[in-house]
């Protein structure tokens, strides 16, 4: 395991500026935006990501930009009595003053609706976090496997 | 006597599974409700269906007769749920080795406006191959949705696209067609598969 972070940390210092990492826009910090890649066929997909707010006035994640999706959205899904539900969170997703929100599997996402040309495991799809107060934050989703839970590779 | 004695139990039975709905995390809750042979009202699933696989083949619930079943309810427009519980449900059958070939496993869709047996072929070689796509026509995937109590709801978006609200359990169904459980989403991996060995060994 050590080896392989360590080469997952290696390979991170020396990768181009496009692949995903940590990125910051005032006060927000977003590490490590991630989705998975797509089966063959597939339309849609999920992005996730740790947001956290240092500042003293919370802020709105309102939409995604993405070149390989039809349109973004920002979406929650909950399970209850065995039943996903998955819906699209009209008034976008607040990121609290001093806090953070974790997008993640079985939890809050971002969604890339109307995807053509499926993501494939190990490259990197160009994306732009729009909020209210910070505007727009261009960042890169890391494509992990197919059906992953965890963000493919975590380097801190 | 015997009347009197029967409707005790019934209450009991409901006086308990209200309890245990109250008091209960839905987590625990499914666990336990999700456990083989223990009579909670929810045994009456899985039926008659006649749905086509994904190489376009007719089939029946006969089709699935003879060895142990488990079928999972969703849809290719699924972000989450579905991708992740065919790619652990495709891990499980690794570590099954050998013994996956004396089960059968489906993937069932609850949209088959989208999901043709050409989308579910294409969809499911990301899984391995041993996932039978299931799909048919509207009437068709009702029919088997109605039989195994699935919940499903079509939730129409502003923009003409629209979800599925599904139920995310996997069904485990014995060599005879009769339910035997379920695997909740998300439910530990030794645990589910404990519960694959468990239903391949007929026990
Ligand atoms: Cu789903």
């Amino acid at each position: 395991m050590r080896i392989i972070a360590a080469t997952c940390l290696a390979l991170s210092l020396f990768a181009a500026p496009a692949v995903a990492g940590d990125y910051t826009s005032g006060s927000l910090t977003i590490e490590n935006p991630w989705t998975r890649a797509m089966p063959p066929g597939a339309k849609v997909g999920g992005g996730f990501m740790v947001i956290t707010n240092s500042g003293d006035a919370a802020d709105t994640l309102v939409a995604l930009k993405t070149p390989r999706a039809d349109r973004g959205e920002i979406h929650e899904m909950t399970m209850a009595e065995g039943v996903m539900k998955m819906r699209e969170l009209e008034a976008g997703l607040e990121v609290p003053a001093g806090g953070s929100v974790e997008l993640k599997p079985g939890s809050y996402h971002v969604m890339f609706m109307g995807v053509t040309d499926g993501f494939k495991e190990g490259e990197t799809i160009e994306g732009t976090l729009v909020f209210q107060n910070a505007g727009e934050v261009p960042i890169a989703f890391t494509v992990g496997p197919v059906g992953g839970k965890m963000a493919p590779m975590k380097h801190d | 006597m015997r009347a009197i004695r029967w409707i005790a139990w019934i209450l009991v039975v409901l006086v308990a599974g209200t309890t245990m709905a109250v008091l209960v995390s839905d987590d625990i809750r499914d666990a336990v409700l999700g456990k083989p042979g223990q009579g909670t009202g929810i045994a009456d699933i899985g039926g008659p269906f006649q749905l086509v696989d994904h190489t376009g083949k007719p089939v029946t619930e006969k089709d699935f007769l003879g060895k142990p079943s488990a079928f999972f309810f969703g849809f290719t427009h699924c972000p989450d749920v579905c991708p992740t519980t065919l790619y652990e449900m495709s891990t499980w059958l690794d570590e099954l080795g050998p013994d996956a070939d004396k089960l059968n496993v489906a993937f069932v869709t609850v949209d088959p406006e989208r999901d043709t047996p050409e989308l579910m072929n294409n969809y499911l070689s990301a899984f391995g191959d041993r996932i039978t796509g299931l799909s048919g026509t509207p009437e068709q995937v009702s029919q088997i949705v109605k039989e195994f109590k699935v919940y499903r709801r079509k939730v129409e978006q502003e923009d003409g696209e629209y979800v599925m609200d599904h139920t995310a359990n996997v069904y485990l169904m014995d060599a005879g067609g009769k339910f035997a459980g379920t695997i909740a989403y998300g439910e530990a991996d030794d645990i589910a598969l404990g519960k694959l060995k468990r239903l391949v060994a007929g026990g």
